[in-house]
């Protein structure tokens, strides 16, 4: 019988002093450049948290508006408000940056996030009167520290600073003097990706309207890396923060693979339930601070704001099959190979094309593929174009030559069977997973039968391999618990009961 | 006498578009000489 997906979350941190100080693009251009008119510029072209809550791809991505919406709004987007746009969406929330830094504090357990005493007394009370705070977490909110000793720390001790608003509120230490592994800089990366992580999992968790304990195990599919100099990346992002979201039944682990991590981690989840090695499993992931303001320098050069200025999060929760919820099906697996090669035409073959040929269908069998879901209005000043439209080219192409779509209608294929882009670009993020939410509720609600979720990861990154990766999968509507053919354990117990029962029976009359 | 006889070529190819390992393909059949060609990912 084929998992399904009970539901997804969908989370964002507003975090503009972290695009200043974090972004990769800002630190490096302090070292090369320090004095550019780019850095000079930064500031204020940063969005504020109203301005951040009220843009349209923003809104999307927390479940306040379908996709479909997007496709009506008159590109582009930063000029545009969302009316109604609100903080909490059906799948999670935007959080303010203040707010966001107590979670911070809240999943440190080595001590090494400090933040200023009068910074949390002013902003305590807005944290934990957020309905998805737990008691156990609005419990771990410390106090803080005097702001000169955070001083001491950012000037002598390498700690990486805190900013609201340009003013320094708190540090993130280094966790070892000489360990580069454990330095300031990589303890706040992956304080950072944690806290986003615990915050997309306990929304999924009050999506699904599961109960915490019912979560046997959790992927985390992020791209960050923690461990020491003895194990760079011994992991395990999963564990750590499903110890913050109260995930007491669960054990876990970290999957890598890029962007293509989160359909890794999607397909590894479903195997892992069908082959009833776990009842349910959360696959997760935190947000990324070095691909803040990635794209700035064009987006300032373009009179644009910094519109990379959000930490984002997802989780989707992976169960046995209910009967009700939409099927991952297992049998229809696309996969970028060694040997498929760099072709266009061979790697979207390979994940599209070839898994559907393999179970008879065709390229326009699938209703709505979702591929690289970067937000345009980002990609496009930067001069990388309309992603998810160059994929939806791609595929589109090569149903052409397969003979499953004619030509004339190359043009409307991306508008029936494709979306436009809303999600973030923190690299994972944005890969295939921005729409699950959305296609379970679609399938439920009868709008669509199916969708791939197709998933790319850039290997060479890593300087490893000059291969390029991805795979791909398809969710369908649930096709009704299938009969296994075995007998279940109640069953089997029903049956012996009837037979002592006959038995009993048999003697009585016998006397 | 093939297009790109004699020429150097630099690649930059893009993950979501055409990469470099594709372009060079291309480009050693047409006879240049690839000097430098590398993918890189814009997102």
């Amino acid at each position: 019988m084929n998992s399904v997906i009970k539901g997804a979350s969908y989370v964002l941190a507003h975090t503009p002093q972290m695009v200043v100080y974090n972004g990769t693009t800002q630190t490096t251009e302090r070292v090369v450049n320090p004095e550019s008119e780019y850095l000079k510029e930064l500031e204020s072209h940063l969005r504020s948290y109203e301005e951040c809550v009220n843009y349209w791809p923003n809104q999307v991505y927390i479940g306040n508006a379908h996709p479909d919406e997007l496709a009506e709004v008159e590109f582009p987007y930063y000029d545009k408000v969302k009316e109604g746009a609100e903080r909490f969406g059906k799948y999670g929330e935007i959080m303010p940056e203040n707010e966001f830094l107590l979670l911070v504090q809240t999943c440190d357990m080595f001590e090494v996030v400090k933040l200023d005493k009068e910074f949390v007394a002013a902003t305590k009370e807005a944290f934990v009167s957020n309905p998805i705070i737990t008691e156990a977490i609005a419990a771990r909110v410390e106090e803080g520290v005097e702001l000169s000793e955070i001083e001491h720390l950012v000037n002598e001790e390498h700690a990486e600073g805190l900013y609201i608003a340009g003013k320094l509120v708190g540090c993130v230490k280094r966790a070892h003097d000489i360990d580069v592994n454990l330095s300031a800089h990589v303890m706040h990366e992956n304080m950072m990706s944690k806290a986003t992580s615990v915050l997309a999992l306990l929304y999924a968790v009050r999506n699904t309207g599961i109960d915490a304990g019912d979560i046997e195990y959790v992927i985390d599919c992020a791209e960050e890396a923690c461990g020491d100099m003895n194990q760079r990346g011994g992991g395990n992002f999963a564990k750590a923060a499903a110890e913050v979201a109260g995930l007491m039944n669960a054990t876990g682990s970290d999957s890598r693979g890029f962007c293509a991590g989160p359909s890794h981690a999607l397909i590894e989840a479903a195997a892992l339930v069908k082959s009833g090695a776990y009842k349910c499993v959360a696959v997760t992931a935190g947000g990324c601070t070095a691909k803040l303001g990635m794209n700035g320098k064009d987006h300032v050069k373009k009179g644009l704001p910094i519109l990379e200025d959000c930490l984002a999060g997802f989780c989707v929760i992976i169960a046995e099959n209910d009967g009700v919820s939409p099927e991952i099906n297992l049998d229809i697996l696309g996969r970028h190979t060694v040997g498929t090669g760099s072709a266009p035409q061979n790697v979207i073959g390979s994940l599209v094309a070839d898994p559907l040929a393999r179970v008879g269908l065709k390229i326009t069998d699938i209703d709505k593929y979702s591929p690289e879901m970067q937000n345009p209005d980002i990609t496009k000043p930067a001069g990388a174009g309309d992603v998810p439209l160059a994929n939806y080219k791609m595929i589109a192409a090569l149903a052409v030559k397969k003979g499953d779509l004619e030509k004339k209608d190359m043009p409307g294929f991306a508008a029936k069977h494709g979306l436009t882009g809303w999600a973030p670009t923190q690299g994972h993020i944005p890969s295939g997973v921005p729409y699950i939410g959305f296609a379970v509720e679609d399938i439920k609600a009868g709008k669509i039968k199916n969708a791939m979720i197709v998933g790319k990861g850039s290997l060479f990154l890593g300087r490893m391999t000059n291969l390029f990766d991805g795979v791909s999968f398809v969710i369908q509507a649930n096709t009704g618990a299938e009969d296994n053919s075995g007998v279940s354990e109640e069953e089997v117990k029903g049956l012996i009961a009837k037979a002592m029962k006959d038995f009993a029976e048999t003697l009585m009359a016998a006397e | 006498m093939a297009i790109l006889d004699g020429k150097k070529v630099i690649i930059i190819g893009d993950r979501d578009g055409v990469p470099g390992p594709a372009i060079a393909e291309c480009v050693k059949t047409a006879g240049g000489e690839v000097v430098f060609s590398s993918t890189e990912c814009f997102v």
